[in-house]
């Protein structure tokens, strides 16, 4: 391959066409929203540490949660998963780059700008100058069409923006992983993490349009005269719903998969045994996402469904919890008569195992239709997407970070800090979400700015928790920054004989890797 | 390489102890919730045999959980307690065995269609509105319910319809708070005097989960809820009944619940699906009597509601003094408007326009038309032709058009408003 001079400086950055750069950039911008999401959550909670109104207008109050709710889902989580993609699939695979690296490049710039519209509504509130999305991040209309503010329609466009990166960024897993295989590596021999990304890409490319079908319905209802979800019109405000959930169930899973294809990669290294039921995994894997179109009214139960659409949709979503148990029972297989060491990734994992699973088992308790009656838009289910999304995706990530971050910097990072990160976590993430659980049983509705006094108690515990939450993710910063500025120097295998193609390359991993196919037996 | 290692695994130990530590704690926590905490803190068993039934199944769906956990997390635990690299363990080489992952695929399934059943069951009967002796519909407001009482036994034209709006005073949860954006100043000032608040008032016992004419029911009679709503979706929920509804702009749903005779009392919920600011302050409060007690109360809010309306009536045809006007303006204002308008008219622009200083209020052009806003509604505001006497309404517009600076001296007579439906 023919050198010619990098540019530098801003430059670099903005032109590059380097999977490893773009994932650098996708990391650090995950991170970066990662931070503006958990801000806006901290003004949810100091506002609800007692109750009546102490901090915030019930409206602001309403826009910290759709922001909160927007800039994690599409800012923290899923750059986050797509940006491992970058950096580890043409590792694994023994590529040496995406397929399409200029699109990569184009996918990943798209963002900062989508979500500098998103941040402008809320700085603009800040000022008083209007408020932001006050709908939640779920956006029902009526609500975010007819009352919608304003700023609904700098919502729309960033959401359309988001929905093309993520395409863009799918799009090309999948012509990476179909076309760029080193030789001998077979589909069935593929790393888990890139098969669940592979499922995950097509996800994406299934769904994302249908997000942004929703969401220029939004503007000609808002704009255009027409009446999609307004009944006066002839339209249906439930479509909506039903709209919304068939690209909404499916995301859930997109945040998901590539953690389970993380935590397949991470416990067989620190068990030092090869995954259990390899196979399995994969067509868990895949029958998950086929599932995952067919229970999207489980969101629904309440909107007055027919019986018989309320019973399917029950039995699907039940059925959908087999083969992600078949996930867990394999993991614990693969701990079982192995001889284990409980490295930073590795605690990880194994947290995310077990609150992953706490978040799984109340996700079928939720899938009991008369229960979900009670149980419907309760604290009892804000507790149960975030045993899912902070201790599943947010910690399989950390788990992630920690397992390649010698591979990315060249140096070990600090095990005393990074441990000290995570035992704060854990600790103060059970606090935050665990209590939930009895507020929502009580039936404290979700996304109220005040509450009824038996709900004080707890809710102080939830805000402190909150809080602690909130202050622990610091200390990754630090370690991450002890990490990028010097430390042990990593070798090539960083840990004890893991698995992989990427561990037979230099740490830090060169610019340029597997200019020469490597031979997979 | 090694160093690194020998420092992990001398981590390990205390890791994994920590680990066993936090998760017996979270065990710990999960059973003080079955004693303790249970009352306040775990699904209620409300007071109807559906509710009951779904309480059941609640805690059967909890206990296969626990178990599932229980079940799961041991063989992890024991696993990591045992099969670790600093006690020795040698890995082991297995890797597959399709006899076990089909057994954990079938076991896992024949729970589910155990579970399924009685779920299934359950759902039927909570599906089944027929045979019903009462039917109420509620309609969603921002941020009030509305009932109407459409049919109670054979007499199908009950003639009785009132709004429901939360009676927990302003000054309990508002007080601090004044302005926008995230650091409202002045902190802690009342928001209707700017005085600076030291104590704010002490809180009712049923704070946010009150209201002012509360929903009568008959024990031991089915009721049948027809929920819709006049803007966006609200959710109609019930705990102790076990039910909730959404309650959808040009559709109708429909539910049902029946309180035993002997379970009379005063039942609380509030609304569940997010629909605006106040949605926290859209409370349901049901009162559940005999049904004697119910017959009564009916026929005496009918014959309240009849003589209110031939007041009203009568009242259109009279002139009103400015003060009278002001006094009830004032009130009105203060219970129907300032949630969005602000109580010193300033609105929270876009959404809710300001009052003070606003063409609407002050051009004598625009008077027809501020008449007409309020009758009829517009954009998010409700018509308030229903909710308001004619006499309130030239109340609220003649203190709209002087309170504030806005100074016009216009009176607006209930005639008016009569003429401008």
């Amino acid at each position: 391959m023919a050198h010619h001079a990098n540019p530098t400086g801003l430059k670099r950055w903005l032109l590059t066409t380097n999977h490893k750069e773009i994932g650098s950039m996708y990391l650090l911008f995950s991170l970066a929203m990662f931070f503006v999401g958990g801000f806006m959550a901290m003004v949810i909670r100091a506002e609800l540490m007692y109750p009546g109104l102490q901090l915030v207008q019930p409206d602001f109050f309403n826009q910290m949660t759709t922001t909160h709710g927007l800039i994690m889902v599409f800012g923290a989580v899923m750059p986050a998963f797509v940006g491992l993609a970058n950096w580890m699939i043409p590792l694994m695979i023994g590529a040496p780059d995406m397929a399409l690296p200029r699109l990569n490049n184009w996918s990943f710039w798209i963002l900062p700008f989508a979500f500098g519209i998103l941040i402008f509504s809320i700085i603009k509130s800040f000022l008083g100058l209007g408020a932001a999305p006050n709908f939640g991040w779920t956006f029902y209309a009526p609500l975010s069409t007819t009352y919608g503010p304003p700023s609904t329609d700098f919502f729309i466009l960033a959401v359309h923006m988001m929905g093309i990166s993520s395409i863009m960024g799918a799009v090309n897993v999948v012509v990476t992983i179909f076309n760029m295989r080193a030789p001998g590596m077979t589909l069935m021999k593929m790393p888990l993490f890139v098969w669940t990304w592979l499922v995950t890409a097509f996800l994406l490319i299934a769904v994302m349009p249908v997000l942004a079908g929703a969401v220029t319905m939004m503007l000609f209802d808002r704009h255009f005269g027409t009446s999609f979800f307004d009944a006066a019109g002839g339209g249906d405000p439930v479509l909506f719903q039903h709209i919304f959930w068939f690209f909404g169930h499916p995301e859930v899973y997109i945040m998901i998969l590539p953690a389970f294809g993380i935590v397949s990669t991470i416990i067989p290294t620190f068990a030092r045994k090869p995954l259990f039921g390899y196979a399995s995994m994969v067509y868990a894997t895949a029958s998950i996402a086929v599932l995952s179109f067919l229970v999207w009214a489980h969101h629904m139960f309440t909107v007055g469904l027919p019986l018989q659409g309320n019973l399917f949709f029950m039995y699907m979503t039940m059925l959908i919890s087999v083969p992600t148990g078949v996930k867990v029972f394999n993991w614990v297989a693969t701990m079982w008569r192995g001889s284990m060491t409980f490295e930073v990734p590795m605690l990880f994992s194994l947290a995310f195992v077990v609150l992953f699973t706490i978040g799984g088992l109340s996700g079928l308790m939720l899938a009991i239709t008369p229960a979900d009656q009670q149980y419907h838009d309760t604290y009892f289910v804000v507790a149960h997407f975030h045993y899912v999304l902070v201790t599943g995706a947010i910690f399989s990530i950390y788990a992630a970070a920690y397992y390649w971050l010698p591979k990315w910097t060249g140096n070990m990072f600090h095990t005393g800090w990074a441990k000290f990160h995570f035992w704060s976590s854990l600790i103060t993430v059970n606090l935050l979400f665990f209590p939930m659980h009895f507020v929502g049983l009580g039936s404290m509705p979700r996304r109220i700015p005040d509450y009824p006094l038996q709900f004080a108690d707890m809710n102080f515990w939830i805000s402190i928790g909150g809080f602690a939450f909130g202050v622990s993710q610091i200390i990754f910063i630090i370690v991450l920054i002890k990490c990028i500025r010097g430390g042990e120097k990593a070798t090539a295998e960083v840990w004890e004989n893991p698995e992989g193609l990427e561990w037979t390359v230099p740490s830090p991993a060169p610019l340029h890797t597997f200019e020469v196919p490597p031979t997979v037996k | 390489m090694d160093t690194v290692h020998r420092r992990l695994s001398a981590f390990s130990q205390k890791s994994t102890a920590l680990i066993g530590l936090t998760l017996s704690s979270i065990a710990i926590g999960l059973s003080l919730s079955g004693a303790a905490l249970a009352q306040q803190y775990d699904l209620t068993p409300g007071v109807t045999e559906i509710s009951q039934q779904v309480y059941d199944l609640h805690r059967t769906m909890l206990y296969w959980c626990i178990g599932i956990a229980v079940v799961v997390f041991s063989v992890m635990f024991y696993s990591i307690f045992k099969h670790r690299k600093s006690k020795g363990a040698k890995p082991a080489h297995f890797h597959e065995s399709t006899l076990v992952e089909v057994i954990w695929t079938i076991i896992p399934f024949l729970i589910l269609v155990f579970m399924a059943i009685p779920a299934t069951k359950t759902l039927i009967e909570m599906t089944d509105t027929s045979e019903s002796a009462l039917t109420i519909k509620a309609t969603g407001l921002q941020w009030k319910w509305q009932y109407e009482y459409l049919q109670y036994e054979d007499d199908a034209n009950l003639k009785l319809d009132f709004f429901s709006n939360m009676k927990t005073p302003e000054d309990q949860y508002k007080t601090p708070v004044r302005g926008t954006g995230l650091f409202p100043t002045p902190w802690g000032s009342d928001p209707a005097t700017d005085q600076a608040v030291t104590s704010p008032p002490e809180k009712n016992e049923h704070y946010l989960r009150e209201v002012d004419n509360p929903v009568y029911v008959p024990t031991g009679q089915k009721v049948r809820i027809l929920t819709t709503s006049a803007d966006v979706i609200h959710s109609w929920f019930l705990p102790d009944a076990g039910i909730k509804k959404d309650a959808i702009p040009g559709f109708t749903n429909e539910t049902w619940f029946e309180i035993p005779e002997g379970k009379e009392g005063i039942y609380r919920g509030q609304c569940t699906e997010l629909c605006g600011a106040y949605h926290g302050f859209m409370p349901i409060e049901v009162r559940a009597v005999t049904q004697d007690e119910f017959k009564q109360w009916l026929a005496d809010a009918q014959e309240k509601q009849a003589a209110a309306e031939l007041a009203a009536a009568d009242e259109s045809n009279v002139d009103f003094s400015m003060e009278e006007l002001m006094a009830l303006g004032e009130e009105v204002y203060n219970a129907k408007c300032s949630a969005c308008h602000q109580p010193k008219g300033q609105g929270m622009p876009p959404a809710f326009p300001a009052l003070a200083g606003s063409d609407i209020a002050i051009l004598a052009e625009k008077r027809i038309e501020h008449i007409l806003i309020v009758n009829r509604g517009k954009n998010a505001m409700p018509a308030f032709t229903k909710q308001l006497s004619a006499k309130e309404r030239a109340a609220v517009i003649t203190y709209e058009r002087n309170a504030w600076g806005n100074d016009t001296g216009d009176i607006v007579q209930p005639k008016e408003i009569v003429e401008n439906p």
